[in-house]
C-alpha cells in the first residue's frame, strides 16, 4: 500500500569542503517527535547533514542520522569534537556532549540561515508549533507552543495526504488548483478535520479544494500563535511544513507579512543551531583549557 | 528570555514569568529563600547562565502553592516579587 505521507530521506555533504583543514568540528543532532537531522559543521560553517525518519527508539535515530550524515566524507564520529543533542528526544542522544532544548537551537540556526535581522521565527514542526522572539544575536528573548493538538503540525498535514491518496511534497502546489479559496476546514483537531475532508470529499469538493482548505485551517490555526506573540519584521519559518508552499502563502496572507527565504533547507534549522552552539561551547572549552 | 512556568486549566491561566535576563545580572537571587513555599531552584539554561526557574515538581500546582500569599482582599506585593531586586518575576493571575 502506497504511503503518500512518507517524505524523501536525503543526505548531502558540501564537496569544495575539506574537512581535514577545519580546525573546528561540531555536530547538531536534532531528534524531532516526526524527523530527525545531523548536521556537521566545520569551523561554524556547514559541511553534511541527513535528514530521515525518527523510528520508536531515540538514540538510534540519532545513531542513524549521524553515520548518514558522515557517509562518503571519509570522516569518523571520533574525528567530530563536540556533538549538541536537540528536539524531543534530545536526553537521549547517547554520543551528545550537551542537550540544549530545540527553542534555542532554531533560533540560533533561523539567525545563520536567513540573516540577524530576524525577529520572529515559526517553527512548524512534526509535532507541534512554536513561536519564537529572537535578538540579533540568534538568543531567544520570548516563545509560544501551540496547545495539545497536531493540527497545525507536520502530522495532520501528513494525515491529511494520506487520506486524499496525495504524495506530501505535491500538496502545496496542487492547493492551489482552485477556483477561488474555500472555507478553512475545521482547525480544532487533526481527527475532526480529518472527518470534515472526508465529508467534503463525498459532497464533490475536488481533492485540490479540500487541500486548499486545510492548508488555509494551518495557516489560521498558526497565524493565532504568532498573533498572541506579536510578529516583528524579520520573520523566518523553520521545519517541514515551510517547504509547504499551500501553507507558507496563505499564512503570510493572514499576517500580511512575507517570510524571509533562505538558501538553506528549513528542517535543519534545529540541527544546526546545535552544531553552532557546540562551536562556541568548544571555544569556550578551549578557552578555559578544558580541551586541546 | 521571558521563560513561562505553569499550565491553563478550566478556571484559568497559572502561569509565574521569569524574565531570564535579569537573572543573569542579579547577585543575590532572592527569589530562592523569598518564597514560602520555595518553588524557586537555580539551573544553567542553555546559554550557560545561571537563572531561576520554577522547579519541576511544582509548574502543574502552581495555583494552589502559590494560593497563600494570593487572598482575596487586601493582597500586598507577593513575597517572591518582592525579593526579586531585578523585577524579573511576574504571575499572571
Amino acid at each position: 500500500m502506497a504511503e503518500f505521507w512518507r517524505w524523501k530521506e536525503y543526505n548531502w555533504k558540501d564537496p569544495d569542503k575539506d574537512w581535514k583543514t577545519a580546525k573546528m568540528i561540531t555536530a547538531g543532532i536534532d531528534v524531532g517527535s516526526v524527523s530527525s537531522q545531523a548536521v556537521i559543521a566545520t569551523d561554524g560553517e556547514l559541511y553534511a547533514y541527513s535528514s530521515m525518519r525518527t523510528g520508536s527508539n531515540s538514540p538510534d535515530s540519532a545513531r542513524k542520522a549521524l553515520e548518514w550524515a558522515l557517509q562518503d566524507t571519509g570522516m569518523k564520529q571520533e574525528n567530530i569534537q563536540y556533538v549538541v543533542g536537540t528536539g524531543y528526544g534530545r536526553v537521549n542522544v547517547p554520543f551528545a556532549n550537551k542537550a540544549i532544548t530545540e527553542i534555542a537551537c532554531h533560533a540560533r540556526g533561523a539567525n545563520f540561515m536567513a540573516g540577524n535581522s530576524v525577529r520572529t521565527i515559526l517553527d512548524m514542526g512534526g509535532q507541534d508549533c512554536k513561536a519564537i522572539h529572537c535578538d540579533e544575536k540568534g538568543k531567544v528573548t520570548n516563545f509560544l507552543m501551540n496547545d495539545k493538538c497536531a493540527a497545525g503540525t507536520g502530522r495532520g498535514m501528513e494525515v491529511i495526504a494520506d487520506l486524499l491518496a496525495v504524495p506530501i511534497e505535491q500538496v502545496g502546489e496542487l492547493s492551489f488548483n482552485v477556483p477561488e479559496e474555500p472555507e478553512p476546514v475545521s482547525s480544532t483537531c487533526v481527527v475532526f478535520a480529518k472527518s470534515e475532508a472526508m465529508g467534503l470529499l463525498k459532497d464533490g469538493w475536488t481533492k485540490s479544494k479540500v487541500l486548499a482548505a486545510y492548508c488555509l485551517a494551518m495557516a489560521k490555526r498558526v497565524s493565532e500563535l504568532l498573533e498572541r506573540i506579536g510578529v516583528e519584521k524579520e520573520f523566518f519559518i523553520t521545519g517541514g511544513i515551510a517547504k509547504n508552499a499551500g501553507v507558507v502563502k496563505r499564512l503570510e496572507q493572514v499576517i500580511g507579512i512575507s517570510a524571509v527565504q533562505s538558501k538553506y533547507d528549513s528542517q535543519l534549522a534545529g540541527a544546526l543551531g546545535a552544531a553552532l552552539f557546540g562551536q562556541a561551547l568548544l571555544q569556550k572549552e578551549k578557552a578555559a583549557g578544558k580541551v586541546a | 528570555m521571558l521563560a513561562n512556568y505553569g499550565y491553563k486549566d478550566g478556571s484559568g491561566e497559572y502561569f509565574v514569568t521569569i524574565d531570564t535576563d535579569k537573572c543573569t545580572s542579579c547577585p543575590h537571587h532572592g527569589c530562592i529563600d523569598g518564597c514560602p513555599e520555595h518553588i524557586y531552584e537555580m539551573i544553567t539554561d542553555d546559554y550557560d547562565d545561571n537563572v531561576s526557574a520554577v522547579r519541576r515538581d511544582v509548574r502543574n500546582t502552581l495555583k494552589y502553592l502559590c494560593a497563600a500569599c494570593k487572598p482575596t482582599t487586601g493582597r500586598g506585593v507577593l513575597p517572591c516579587m518582592a525579593a526579586c531586586t531585578p523585577g524579573a518575576i511576574t504571575h499572571s493571575w
